[in-house]
C-alpha cells in the first residue's frame, strides 16, 4: 500500500513538472525580429539577440510572469530599491525573494536541491570562492552592456559570471557613544570600547567576517597572502573584553546592542541615516587609511533557471546605469562604474556623496581564500574562544 | 523531539490484552507512519547518510576527522553540558510549579494561567527569544544599564553571548514544557493513596518516599529527556547570541553553509550522526531507568 502511495506521489509529481514545463515553454510570437523561443532555447540563450532584441527578451520574461532570487537582504547594497524597480517597470513579472538572509553557500544548495522545480533560483549574487566551485551550476549570458566592464572583471572565456559590485571593508560606529571617533585600527582596543566591537558572524563560515579579519590584517602590516595579524588582532580585542559576539543587524545597530561594526561599507551606510525610520541616525561609516579591502559580488544565472528569460531580463536590468547608480548609492561600488564615468551615465551628485572607489583596493584570489581558510580553521576559534 | 512527545503523560501504560483478536486498528497508525516516515525518518537517513560520502559521491570516512578538532570537540561537550544542565534544571523547577500547582483548584484562575502561560512559553524560541533576553539582560539591557549606571560604565558586562549565557534563556522555554509535560502525571495522584498512607501510620515523607516518587519517577526521566532533547536540538536562539558557535547545532550550520571554509559540506552528516548517537545513549539509559523504575512501583 506504502508504494502504491509513493508511486502515485512520484506520477503526480512529474505530472505536474511536465505541465510546469510546457506552460512556460509556450512563448507568444509577436512578429517583427522578435524570436520565439521554447522553454529549452531560451535556458541556452546567451544573449538578449537570442531572442531577437530587448522586446524579444522582455516578451519572453513578461510570459514567465515569474523570477526567483535568491539571499537579498533589502537592506544590501540598496537591493530593496532594486528589486521595487524592477517590480514597477515589469509589473508582469512577480520576483519571489527566497531566504533574503542565507549565504552564498545557500543559493548553491538550493540550486542544487530544488533543481527541475519552479521555486528553484533563475539568478545568483555570488562570492568569488563559492562560485569557482560551482562553476557547472552557471549558464553562459553576455548583458547588452558586457564590454563596458573591463576584461579582467568578467569570464571572458565562457561569459558564466561578471562582476557586480564591491564593498570597501569599513568601520560603522555610533557618534553618539563615541564622540571621539575611529582613526585607526587600534584605537578599538581603547578600554571606551568595551563589550563593542563585532563582526558579521563566523569568519570559518560567512565572507564578509573573513573579510572583516582580512581587512584588520592590512591594517596591522599583514598582506592578503597571509591573514595572520588579523587574527592577532581579534585575539587583543578579544582580551581588551572589546569584542562583541551577538551577531548585528540593523536592528542591533539601530537598538545600539551592537554599537561597532565591522562590515561591507554598503552595510554600514545602508543601516545608517540613510534608511530613514529603520536606521540608526547617529551611524557613521569610515574607511580606514591604507590599502582598502573588497571583494566583487558575481552576477550569474542559473543553468536550470526555471523562468530563464526573467533571469536574463534580470541581468540587463542589473546591468543598466539605472541600478548600477543605486548600488552606488549605498556606498557599493558597481562594475561599471569606471565606464559610465566615462560616458558621463553615472549620477555625479550621488558619486560626489559617496566618493570614488579608491584605486589601490586589494580582494582574495583563490589562492589567498585557500591559505586565509585554512588558517582560521586552524587558529580562528581558539583567539576568540 | 517528535518521536519523544509520544512520550508526554508517561507513566500510563495501557495494559495488554491477551488473545484478544487482531484488530483492523493498525489502519489508523498509517497516515502518521507514512508522515513520520517521510519528514522525519527520510531526512534524518538522508542526512547521516551524507556523512559517509564526499562532495563527489564517493565512499569515505574522512568526514570523521572533524571530531579530532579540538573545537568540535568542545563544542560536542558544550551541547551536552547546556542540555544536561537545562534539562536537570528545569525539570526540577518544572517538578516544582506542578507540584504547588496541586493545591490550587484544577479549574481556578491560577491554573488556567499557569497552564496558558506554559503552552505559550514552551514555544517561544529562537530570534525573538534572543532579543527579549538582549532587551533585559544584554550589554545594553535594562540590567546591565542599571548596574552600569550604578557602578560606573562597563563595570560589568553581560555573559549572555556565551554557552553557559544560555542557561536562563533556555530555561525560559525549559520550565513551562515540564510544567505542560508532567503535570498530567502529577494529577494522576490520587489523594485516596495519600490517606491510606496516613492511616496506616506513615507520614508525609514516607508517602513521597514510597509512593510518590516511584510513580512519578518514569514520567520524570521521560520529561527530563525531552527537555534535554529540546535543548540539544535548539539552534536559532544560540545562532543569534553566538556568532561565533561554540554548539554542534551551529557546527552543522557552519559545514553546510560556509562561504569560506569550502569542501566541507558533508561533515555536517558526521556530526548529525553524533547528536544521534548522544540522543540513542541516552534513550537506552532512559529504557534502563524506567525498567528499574517500573519494578520499583511494583513493590
Amino acid at each position: 500500500m506504502k508504494k502504491r502511495f509513493l508511486a502515485a506521489v512520484a506520477v503526480t509529481a512529474t505530472a505536474v513538472v511536465a505541465l510546469a514545463g510546457c506552460a512556460s515553454g509556450t512563448q507568444a510570437g509577436s512578429g517583427g525580429s522578435v524570436k520565439t523561443l521554447t522553454h529549452a532555447q531560451a535556458l541556452t540563450a546567451k544573449s538578449a539577440d537570442d531572442f531577437g532584441g530587448m522586446a524579444g527578451l522582455e516578451a519572453a520574461a513578461k510570459k514567465e510572469g515569474h523570477l526567483n532570487v535568491i539571499t537579498l537582504p533589502p537592506s544590501w547594497a540598496n537591493y530593496g530599491k532594486i528589486i521595487a524597480g524592477f517590480e514597477k517597470k515589469y509589473p508582469e513579472i512577480k520576483i519571489n525573494s527566497e531566504n533574503p538572509d542565507g549565504s552564498s553557500a545557500d543559493e548553491v544548495a538550493a540550486a542544487k536541491s530544488q533543481k527541475g522545480q519552479s521555486t528553484a533560483p533563475d539568478v545568483f549574487d555570488l562570492g568569488t570562492a563559492v562560485m569557482n566551485q560551482n562553476l557547472d551550476l552557471l549558464a553562459p549570458y553576455q548583458v547588452q552592456n558586457w564590454s563596458k566592464v573591463q576584461d579582467d572583471w568578467k569570464d571572458s572565456t565562457d561569459s558564466k559570471w561578471i562582476y557586480d559590485y564591491t564593498g570597501l571593508m569599513s568601520i560603522g560606529y555610533d557618534t553618539k557613544k563615541f564622540p571621539k571617533g575611529i582613526k585607526k585600527l587600534d584605537d578599538l582596543l581603547d578600554p571606551q570600547f568595551k563589550n563593542a566591537v563585532a563582526i558579521k558572524g563566523d569568519p570559518t563560515q560567512a565572507n564578509e567576517a573573513l573579510s572583516a579579519v582580512t581587512m584588520a590584517a592590512l591594517q596591522s602590516g599583514g598582506k592578503v597572502d597571509d591573514i595572520q595579524p588579523g587574527i592577532d588582532f581579534f585575539q587583543k580585542l578579544k582580551q581588551a573584553g572589546n569584542y562583541l559576539g551577538t551577531l548585528p543587524t540593523q536592528a542591533t545597530v539601530a537598538q545600539g546592542e551592537t554599537p561597532v561594526v565591522i562590515q561591507w561599507s554598503f552595510n554600514n551606510v545602508g543601516w545608517g541615516p540613510a534608511a530613514g525610520s529603520a536606521g540608526n541616525p547617529n551611524w557613521k561609516t569610515v574607511v580606514l587609511p591604507g590599502t582598502g579591502f573588497g571583494s566583487y559580488y558575481n552576477q550569474a544565472i542559473n543553468v536550470d533557471a526555471p523562468n530563464p528569460a526573467a533571469a536574463r531580463l534580470w541581468e540587463e536590468y542589473l546591468y543598466s546605469p539605472e541600478v548600477q547608480n543605486l548600488y552606488l548609492a549605498a556606498g557599493a561600488y558597481p562594475a561599471m562604474l569606471p565606464a559610465m564615468k566615462k560616458d558621463g551615465t553615472v549620477d555625479k551628485a550621488v558619486l560626489q556623496k559617496v566618493g570614488d572607489a579608491p584605486s589601490d583596493f586589494v580582494q582574495l584570489d583563490a589562492d589567498n581564500a585557500a591559505k586565509a581558510s585554512a588558517l582560521l580553521t586552524a587558529k580562528w576559534a581558539a583567539a576568540i574562544g | 523531539m517528535t518521536a519523544l512527545a509520544q512520550n508526554r503523560g508517561v507513566g500510563v501504560q495501557t495494559p495488554r490484552r491477551r488473545g484478544a483478536r487482531p484488530s483492523a486498528g493498525w489502519i489508523g497508525l498509517v497516515p502518521f507512519t507514512v508522515y513520520a516516515l517521510l519528514f522525519l525518518g527520510v531526512p534524518a537517513v538522508l542526512a547521516i547518510a551524507s556523512g559517509f560520502f564526499t562532495e563527489n559521491g564517493a565512499v569515505t570516512l574522512a568526514n570523521f576527522s572533524t571530531f579530532a578538532d579540538p573545537t568540535t570537540q568542545k563544542d560536542i561537550v558544550g551541547s551536552i553540558g547546556l542540555s544536561a544542565v537545562t534539562a536537570v534544571g528545569g525539570a526540577i523547577a518544572g517538578a516544582v510549579i506542578c507540584y504547588a500547582l496541586l493545591a490550587v483548584k484544577p479549574d481556578g484562575w491560577l491554573r488556567t494561567t499557569v497552564d496558558a502561560g506554559s503552552s505559550v512559553l514552551a514555544q517561544f524560541g529562537g530570534v525573538m527569544l534572543a532579543f527579549a533576553f538582549i532587551a533585559t539582560m544584554g550589554n545594553t539591557g535594562l540590567l546591565y544599564a542599571i548596574l552600569n549606571g550604578i557602578f560606573g560604565a562597563g563595570a560589568f558586562s553581560s555573559p549572555l553571548y556565551t554557552v553557559p549565557g544560555l542557561v536562563p534563556v533556555y530555561l525560559f522555554f525549559q520550565i513551562p514544557l515540564m510544567v505542560l509535560t508532567f503535570m498530567p502525571a502529577m494529577e494522576a495522584l490520587k489523594p485516596a493513596w495519600g490517606e491510606a498512607v496516613a492511616t496506616l501510620g506513615g507520614t508525609r515523607w514516607t508517602y513521597w518516599r514510597r509512593v510518590g516518587i516511584p510513580v512519578l519517577a518514569p514520567a520524570f526521566f521521560g520529561c527530563a529527556i525531552l527537555l534535554f532533547a529540546n535543548s540539544f536540538s535548539s539552534f536559532a536562539t544560540a545562532a543569534a547570541l553566538l556568532s561565533q558557535g561554540g554548539l554542534i547545532a551551529l557546527d552543522i550550520k557552519r559545514a553546510s553553509t560556509s562561504e569560506t571554509v569550502l569542501g566541507h559540506a558533508n561533515e555536517a552528516g558526521s556530526l548529525a550522526l553524533a547528536m544521534v548517537v548522544v540522543m540513542i545513549v541516552l534513550m537506552s539509559v532512559y529504557g534502563v531507568l524506567q525498567r528499574r523504575a517500573a519494578r520499583w512501583g511494583d513493590r
